[in-house]
């Protein structure tokens, strides 16, 4: 976590699919080029097709953080307006 | 303005659109339509534009529900009958969708308080019956510099164009004046499918969310008609040299609101 310089956090633990996308890429759009969120997501689903929806969207993962307690937080840095 | 989850959730499918997304989205929840008419093509306009979210959605019209209006006015129900249509409109605009604010009118639009009524609207929705209204809303829209959207439906066929200032004819443009009264029979007396107004209506919704968000090609300088019978939509093109209209050209003569003479409903239809 620390190797990054967060400049804001979102929790998706408390939707499912789709609004687990949604949720993650409407905290990316508030955000400008370059900066980046930090994505607390459930093990399963979530994190078997939040990341590739947002790499999808053209973003980069930059990290995927196993929290040992059944959640993962992700790190992705926003491309593009 | 930051959406709950159940927000999220509501509008997810606009959300993962990429012309849309958040930002679309909360143009959504900000902007404000006016529909003129809770019938045929009024109905399915409300209704999608409420559950789209439009954040101040007006309604006007002077009638009360009628037995005869059910089989196409999806907005109302049989219990709503002899019920005000702006009061029935409300109803079921605000059970499928509590963010959605919705003023009524209980009147019809006149010369009179068309202006002031159009004013605190981002985009207009012509869902009225007959010629004065159209022509009246039409030159309000032009003189308030208001877009909007015209439709117009009958037996098996339908038709539409978008308004935008500046950017193309207004409906006087293409249709001069009014045909002269009963040349052209309403639709009570000539009949009208259900269905027709979900068509043309779904379309008017289609360019409201597109003029609200700001995406895509709308249907400026562009007359869409639709025949039902045949299965044929045409588009087609119209003059762009709006400079000798009466209303929107250069040197309008037509400077102050007409309200034309109704043609009157043959009562044993």
């Amino acid at each position: 976590m620390s190797d990054f310089n967060i400049d804001d956090k979102v929790d998706i633990t408390d939707v499912v699919c789709p609004t687990t996308f949604v949720k993650a890429k409407v905290a990316l759009e508030e955000l400008d080029d370059g900066q980046i969120l930090s994505i607390r997501l459930n093990d399963g689903e979530p994190v078997q097709n939040v990341p590739r929806s947002i790499k999808e969207e053209g973003h980069q993962i930059l990290k995927l953080l196993d929290n040992e307690d059944g959640t993962y937080e992700l790190i992705v840095k926003k491309v593009g307006d | 303005m930051a959406f709950s989850n159940e927000q999220l959730e509501r509008y997810s499918r606009h959300i993962i659109l990429k012309e849309i997304g958040a930002k679309g989205q909360k143009k959504l929840l900000n902007a404000k339509v006016l529909i003129i008419g809770a019938g045929g093509l009024g109905a399915p306009v409300a209704m999608y534009l409420a559950a789209a979210g439009v954040g101040t959605i007006g309604i006007a019209d002077a009638d009360e529900v009628d037995l005869s209006n059910l089989q196409r006015q999806i907005i109302h129900a049989t219990k709503d009958v002899g019920k005000p249509k702006v009061l029935s409109a409300k109803e079921t605009m605000n059970e499928m969708n509590p963010d959605v604010t919705v003023n009524t009118y209980h009147t019809f639009v006149t010369s009179e308080n068309i202006r002031k009524l159009i004013r605190d609207y981002d985009f207009i929705i012509d869902g009225t019956d007959n010629f004065p209204a159209k022509f009246l809303i039409n030159d309000a829209c032009v003189m308030e510099k208001k877009p909007f959207s015209h439709a117009g439906i009958i037996r098996f066929k339908g038709q539409l164009m978008t308004y935008v200032p500046g950017q193309g004819p207004c409906y006087r443009c293409v249709f001069k004046n009014p045909p002269p009264k009963d040349a052209v029979p309403t639709c009570k007396q000539a009949g009208v499918v259900g269905a027709m107004g979900g068509v043309i209506g779904s379309l008017q919704a289609m360019e409201a969310i597109k003029f609200i968000v700001g995406q895509g090609e709308l249907l400026t300088g562009n007359l869409l008609t639709y025949d039902a019978l045949k299965m044929d939509f045409r588009k087609i093109k119209l003059p762009h040299n709006t400079d000798n209209c009466p209303v929107c050209g250069k040197n309008p003569t037509i400077t102050e609101l007409i309200d034309y003479e109704q043609a009157e409903c043959d009562g044993a239809l």
